[in-house]
This record gives structure tokens, C-alpha cells and sequence, in this order.
């Protein structure tokens, strides 16, 4: 028996909870410095492109614009108009041309301006993309990354502030990635780029700006993670709170706020969409018996419904309580301020939801 | 498109005030500038254009006459005078092609029966268009990469595809290249160089402009080939590929089949504009009419294009006119749509018999070897089907591999994968008699 998804309304909430920095509580000892998650993505490039000839970056003002969100900024100086491609404004287009030239050998870093306009060459990512080597069994292999911003932004209404993450993580063939912090960034973006299969690498424009410590190790040039591998953020033994992306950062102020109330929130950043960590998620469960998953897209088969699946399938005898889902509202994003945040869960939404599961 | 948000706004008031300043201040200089033969032009972001005091329109609804379809051959199979070919073709090649489309005649007629039968799914015919597909596959070099639509078998069977090959992945048979992955018809070929076919009409463009992009960069002198029909154009693919490959510059040589229908849709009602060939010129592309029933024409015309397209780095674009002689596909009835009358008319011009014509006209094949050649080429065709028929169908064990890339599957397939073996040891009813578990 499944909670139906508490979602976001004025209820949950008495003031607006200002959308600022989160940090990883999980910090390593020996942090040395701090990176925004634009400089992680840019300095991965950036070492992926000198690492193989084969990496090229194309898409809409990646080049001479820098990028609409300054990730590639200074690639195209370095690396040549060979390398950093300024495209026709074609999604199915430049898609369709990244995906031929994987085929042909290159490996292309296709960027979208947002997952929003992807949409226009959606059938070159799912038709082609990842259909073609199941299809020719096994001879023509395409290892492509698609990348950029995904989700909700601030203020940019219903064409703008869709999340794919469900959508993408439906497809074989696929690899699904959703950084959320700049270790996040740097490892999962080089290992997407060195990986043969097409990965679909789901940014958050909220973070881009945002800093956190990263070690000498995430600043080698070899640093990769492993694609497939949820991270635990924070242990806990009271509630399991799984998210990916800017949620994590969330769930982690929640998590610091509820352990003064003596809930302690074991907090799961998933990195990856598909293939899940189910492992982890289930581990997890048997060891707090009470879950919670926390996203900004919408509830009906969303990420959600996967995680909680899972759960009830391989730990339903684990559980103390149903496994809960918080979620954007059911409703194209609106533009004006207070309904955007009344659409999107907010800090405030998922602690009195921790409260309540914690308390059952 | 996104909203790029300004730093400072401008207001309107200002931007006008500012302007004018600027246009009392330069008015003469600015205005006009002369490049000397008097004719007067204006300096813009995408180049210098020329100024007039006409106002007239271009174009329109197929104004004037029509571009002309370039031909060396008439109807009948004989030669035009004053026809242009630099390249004749000589008796080896001339015999090679014309006992391929023979073979691909042969092979169309009785694959697409077995299909009727039910021995498969599903199957799709090139009648009429043999010259097309076969004569431009012959002025291509082998290292060349073509991505085709689904019309273009004769470019496979030129290459060396089998007749056996091409059966297995009609049966959908454990000796399909393809381990019995895509339906009928929907062929590849790693050695030949024949991108696996995509369905979804038209994303074969941009996948060939790419790929051509890859070339470009590796130094190579191949190009990639793009087959596509009058109706896959329309897609928006085909519009993106062509005004990308033209500012990528490409080595692409694209070749449009206009072979008068899309499924039942004739040309007439696919674009009001001429044809395929006009818009080239508009992309900034050289484009040339062929008679896609002629097989010399084509093999000289796409060998120019091919050349065109290696030494100056850049797409070219062929309009191979023709007929689509056959249904659609086996899924088609065009008497419903079409007189027979008109059917009747195109199976006289028949580019086989056409080529035939000029062959023998040449000395180099005769009614004799004709008829013993039908006799074998059929008795081949119908071996490979029976052959393919007896092979067992592509295994359970393949099921679940090549989704992503690696010899170990990921966790979530190898369960699935488990759990499929122990559903079928505990439901053996569950299983046809000619599926193996294991690949033999």
C-alpha cells in the first residue's frame, strides 16, 4: 500500500525558504578547496577534450557565446572551432548529426540549451541513440553524452522547467546520470564522456552557480565515479531520504534540521537514474525501515514511482510505514514567484513529511 | 529559442534618440555604399546583398519551366545524341550491373510472394528504381557510408550482401547478422559499410551529415551517402541535414529517390516547389535531375557528386526521377489509389529491360544468356529461402545482450535474463519448437 505523493501547497509552509547554497554534509576530511558545480563541468571538459582527439562539444552558443550557461566558456579558444561546433538552431538537427558522427568514431558532447528544447530531437536520442546497437546487434555502437540543464529553474515558466529524468530512465539502451554536487559534476561527466553507451547527463541550472569542496583526488585528471553507484550523503538510522540532483541538497538541510529532533536521516544522493542503485536503496531500508523520495517532476510515473517499486518489492516485509513521495504538483510550471514555489517542494514540504513518516 | 535576459533594458525612447543622432550625424555615408560597378548594396551579418527599387517577387507556386532531368539513354535503351559521359561504362561493369539488378528483380518478385505466403512478416520491393540504386552504388568506392532509407537493396546487393544474408534476416534466424533484431527489410552490414536501417523516415539525414563530419576530420577521401524518397524530404530531419551539411561543410553526397509516391501520396501533393533538386540552391548546395531509370546517367552523375563532394568538402544533391513501379510494401494495395493504365505505361519502361537494351545493343549480352541466367538467379533465390527457413530463429540467450555496450550484461538484464530461462524451464509450453535457449 503506497502514500500518495504529499505535494507541495501552502499548508506545508509558512515562509518562503529562499533557494541558497546547500552544502554536502558529507565532506571529506582533507577538503583543500572549493569548486562551483560550472567550473566542475568546465574543468571535465576541458581535460576530456585533451585526453581524446575523438571528444568534440556541439550545440547552441557553445562556442563563441561561451555557452548559455558559460559551461564551455574558453573551450572554443583552446580547443578550435573542430572541436567546440556552434550549431543551427536544430535540435533535431544537431542531434541527429551528433549521433551520425558517433556512429562514424567521434565522440560527441551534444549540449541542449535545456532538456525542455531536446524535445525537438528526441526521436534521434531514443530511436537512434539508444536503439542502434541492439538493433545492428552489437556492430555500430554510438557513445555519445547528451547534456544540460533539466528540471525547474526560476521563473521560466511551463516550456522551460520540465524534468526528463522519468522520461529517459524508461529507455533501454540509455544511461541516465543527475549530478548534484561539483564531485558529482567533475566524475560523472568524465565517466559519461569515456563511457561507449549514450548517457543521458541531467544538470540542474539552480546549481551550476553553486560552490562545494571538492579534494586533490576530484581534481585529478583521471577522476572518474562509477556509473550504476547511488552515494550515501549522511548515515542515519531513523528514515532513509533518497533524491537526485538539487533535492539532495535539500534533503540534506533537512537532515541536519531534524537530527536536532533526534531524527536521524540517512540521505542517499542516486547519481544515477539507470541503471539504479537498488542495492544501496534496499540496504538502506532494512536498516531504517521507513523511506521517503523526494523530486521536483511531477508524481505520475515519475523517478518516484520506480524507487518506490523497488522498495516494496525487494524490502516490503522491511517496512515500518508505506514509502512516502514528495513531488512537484501535478500542473505545468507557472510563471509567477509564489505559485512556482507553491509547485516545487520546498524544504519546509519535505521536513513535515520526514516528521510525520518518522512518527508512524 | 530561450529568452535572453537583458542586463541594462534600453528603453524604446532612447534607442530611437540614439539613433537618429547617429543617422543625422553619417546620413550621407551611411545610406549607400558603391562597390564601384554602381550597383548599390547593403553589409549585413549574413553577407553583402544588393539593392533594387523592384518590387517583385520571386518564386510561387511552380512558376516557368521545370529543371531538367539529365539523361543519356531514352525509354527504349538507346543512346541520345550529343549526350554528356565522361565516364562510358566498360563491358566488365556494364555486365556486373546489369546481372545485379537482374538478381534484385528476381530477388524483389519472390520475396515479396514468400511474404504473401506468410513465411515472414513483412517486405518491400524496389521495382522501377533498380538503375537507381544499383547505377549510383556502382560509381561509389567501397569505403564510402550509406545510410539508406529502406528502398535501396540494390546498393546492399552491388556491395556483396548475400542472397543467403539476406534471407537469414528476413527469417529472423539465428544466422542473421542482425541476431534477429529488426524486422524485414531493415538490413546493415558493418563490412559493406550499410548503416543498420532506421525506421523513422528521414533521421538517416543528419545521422549521414554527421558521420560525413567524422570523415572530414580524419582526413579521409570517403564520403557518406544519404538515400532518401520525394515524401522522407518533407520530415524536418531532411531540412535540418541539408542546411547543416551545406554549413558544416561536408563530404555528403545526398540521393533523393523521387519515385512519385509515398505510399499513396503522389509527388503532386507532396511540395508545390520543384520537386527535390530546387531546394538545393537554396541551402547553398549544387543539385542535378538524373532519370533514375537510366543507369549510365546515374553512375555519371553521382560520380561527379562524389568527386565534387571529396575535393571541395561539401554536399551535393541528386534527384533520381523514376516510378515506383511495385506496392509500397506488402502492407500496400496501390490499385486504390493509382489506374493501371499508369502502372502499365512505367512496367514498359522497365529500367532493367532498359539497361538490358543498351547492353546487348553494345554486343555484350544476349537472349541466350538471359534466359539461362533467370533460370539460375531464381533457382539461387528460392535455395537461400529454403536454406533460410530450416535455420533455427535467433536464441533466447540473445535476447538481453547489446542493449548497452561490454560483454557483461548489467545487473538488471542479468536478472531479467534469469528469470526468462526459469519461466520457460518451468512453462516448457511456453516455448516455439524452433527457438533455442543458447545460441548452436
Amino acid at each position: 500500500m503506497l502514500l500518495i505523493a504529499v505535494q507541495s501547497a501552502g499548508l506545508f509552509r509558512d515562509k518562503v525558504s529562499p533557494m541558497l547554497r546547500q552544502f554536502s554534509l558529507a565532506m571529506r576530511s582533507m577538503a583543500s578547496s572549493e569548486m562551483t558545480v560550472r567550473d566542475a563541468l568546465n574543468s571535465a571538459l576541458d581535460e576530456e577534450l585533451a585526453r581524446d582527439d575523438k571528444v568534440y562539444i556541439l550545440g547552441e552558443e557553445v562556442g563563441e557565446y561561451q555557452g548559455a550557461y558559460k559551461i564551455t566558456r574558453g573551450l572554443l579558444q583552446k580547443y578550435g572551432a573542430d572541436r567546440v561546433k556552434d550549431t543551427p538552431i536544430t535540435e533535431a538537427g544537431f542531434c541527429g548529426i551528433a549521433v551520425g558522427s558517433a556512429f562514424a568514431g567521434l565522440k560527441p558532447v551534444c549540449e541542449f540549451m535545456t532538456f525542455n528544447f531536446a524535445m525537438q530531437g528526441i526521436d534521434q536520442i531514443i530511436n537512434s541513440a539508444a536503439k542502434t546497437l541492439y538493433m545492428s546487434a552489437g556492430q555500430i555502437s554510438c557513445p555519445i553524452v547528451f547534456r544540460g540543464p533539466n528540471g525547474a529553474a526560476a521563473g521560466v515558466a511551463a516550456q522551460h522547467s520540465q524534468c526528463f529524468a522519468a522520461w529517459y530512465s524508461h529507455c533501454p539502451g540509455l544511461k541516465v546520470l543527475a549530478p548534484y554536487d561539483a564531485e558529482d559534476a567533475r566524475g560523472l561527466l568524465k565517466a559519461a564522456i569515456r563511457d561507449p553507451d549514450p548517457v543521458v547527463f541531467l544538470e540542474n541550472e539552480i546549481l551550476y552557480g553553486q560552490s562545494f569542496p571538492v579534494t586533490p583526488e576530484v581534481l585529478d585528471k583521471d577522476f572518474t565515479l562509477p556509473i550504476g553507484k547511488a552515494k550515501l550523503m549522511r548515515k542515519g538510522k531513523d528514515l532513509t531520504l533518497v533524491a537526485f540532483s538539487k533535492m539532495v541538497g535539500y534533503c540534506l538541510t533537512v537532515a541536519e534540521k531534524l537530527s536536532k529532533e533526534g531524527i536521524e536521516i540517512e540521505v542517499i544522493n542516486l547519481r544515477s537514474i539507470k541503471p539504479l542503485d537498488r542495492e544501496t536503496i534496499v540496504n538502506s531500508v532494512r536498516k531504517t525501515h521507513r523511506a521517503m523520495f523526494v523530486e521536483e517532476g511531477w508524481p505520475q510515473c515519475g523517478v518516484g514511482s520506480e524507487i518506490v517499486t523497488v522498495i516494496q518489492e525487494h524490502a516490503f516485509d522491511e517496512l515500518d510505514a508505506p514509502v512516502v513521495r514528495v513531488t512537484g504538483a501535478e500542473i505545468p510550471m507557472p510563471y509567477a514567484a509564489n505559485l512556482e514555489i507553491q509547485a516545487l517542494p520546498q524544504i519546509d514540504d519535505i521536513i513535515t513529511a520526514a516528521r510525520k513518516l518518522a512518527k508512524k | 529559442m530561450y529568452l535572453i535576459r537583458l542586463k541594462e533594458s534600453l528603453s524604446c525612447q532612447s534607442i530611437s534618440t540614439y539613433a537618429w543622432g547617429c543617422l543625422r550625424q553619417i546620413s550621407t555615408s551611411l545610406k549607400t555604399q558603391d562597390d564601384g560597378s554602381g550597383t548599390n548594396y547593403i553589409d549585413l551579418p549574413g553577407g553583402k546583398v544588393p539593392l533594387t527599387g523592384n518590387l517583385t517577387f520571386i518564386g510561387g507556386p511552380l512558376q516557368g519551366p521545370r529543371i531538367a532531368t539529365y539523361r543519356t539513354v531514352d525509354m527504349t535503351g538507346r543512346p541520345v545524341d550529343g549526350a554528356h559521359v565522361p565516364n562510358n561504362l566498360d563491358r566488365e561493369i556494364s555486365i556486373k550491373i546489369y546481372k545485379t539488378m537482374a538478381t534484385l528483380q528476381t530477388m524483389d518478385t519472390l520475396f515479396y510472394e514468400a511474404q504473401r505466403q506468410g513465411r515472414f512478416s513483412f517486405y518491400l520491393t524496389s521495382q522501377g528504381e533498380e538503375a537507381t540504386t544499383v547505377g549510383s552504388a556502382a560509381a561509389l568506392h567501397p569505403e564510402d557510408i550509406v545510410f539508406a532509407q529502406y528502398r535501396e537493396q540494390g546498393v546492399l546487393l552491388w556491395r556483396g550482401y548475400t542472397l543467403a544474408q539476406f534471407s537469414n534476416q528476413l527469417f529472423g534466424n539465428n544466422k542473421d547478422p542482425g541476431k534477429g533484431r529488426q524486422m524485414p527489410i531493415h538490413y546493415g552490414s558493418k563490412e559493406l559499410n550499410y548503416h543498420t536501417i532506421s525506421s523513422p523516415l528521414a533521421t538517416q539525414l543528419p545521422h549521414a551529415v554527421g558521420a560525413a563530419y567524422a570523415l572530414k576530420l580524419s582526413g579521409s577521401n570517403a564520403v557518406t551517402v544519404a538515400y532518401f524518397g520525394e515524401g522522407a524530404a518533407s520530415e524536418g530531419d531532411a531540412h535540418a541535414a541539408f542546411n547543416f551539411a551545406a554549413t558544416l561543410e561536408v563530404p555528403c553526397v545526398f540521393i533523393c529517390r523521387n519515385n512519385g509516391y509515398a505510399i499513396s501520396t503522389p509527388a503532386s501533393e507532396q511540395y508545390r516547389g520543384d520537386g527535390i533538386v530546387a531546394r538545393g540552391p537554396m541551402y547553398g548546395i549544387s543539385a542535378i535531375r538524373v532519370d533514375g531509370g537510366d543507369v549510365r546517367a546515374m553512375y555519371n552523375a553521382v560520380r561527379e557528386a562524389r568527386q565534387m563532394a571529396v575535393a571541395s568538402c561539401r554536399p551535393v544533391l541528386v534527384e533520381a526521377m523514376s516510378y515506383r513501379s511495385g506496392h509500397h510494401s506488402t502492407s500496400d494495395d496501390s490499385s486504390r489509389y493509382r489506374t493501371t493504365d499508369e502502372m502499365r505505361s512505367w512496367r514498359a519502361r522497365d529500367p532493367v529491360a532498359r539497361f538490358r537494351y543498351w547492353v546487348q545493343l553494345q554486343d555484350w549480352w544476349s537472349d541466350k544468356e538471359e534466359q539461362a541466367m533467370r533460370v539460375t538467379t531464381r533457382q539461387q533465390v528460392l535455395e537461400a529461402m529454403e536454406e533460410a527457413a530450416k535455420v533455427p530463429k535467433a536464441s533466447v540467450s540473445e535476447m538481453f545482450t547489446d542493449v548497452y555496450s561490454g560483454p557483461h550484461l548489467p545487473w538488471n538484464l542479468e536478472e531479467q535474463y534469469a528469470n526468462t530461462l526459469k519461466a520457460l524451464e518451468e512453462s516448457p509450453e511456453l516455448k516455439p519448437s524452433d527457438m533455442p535457449i543458447v545460441s548452436q
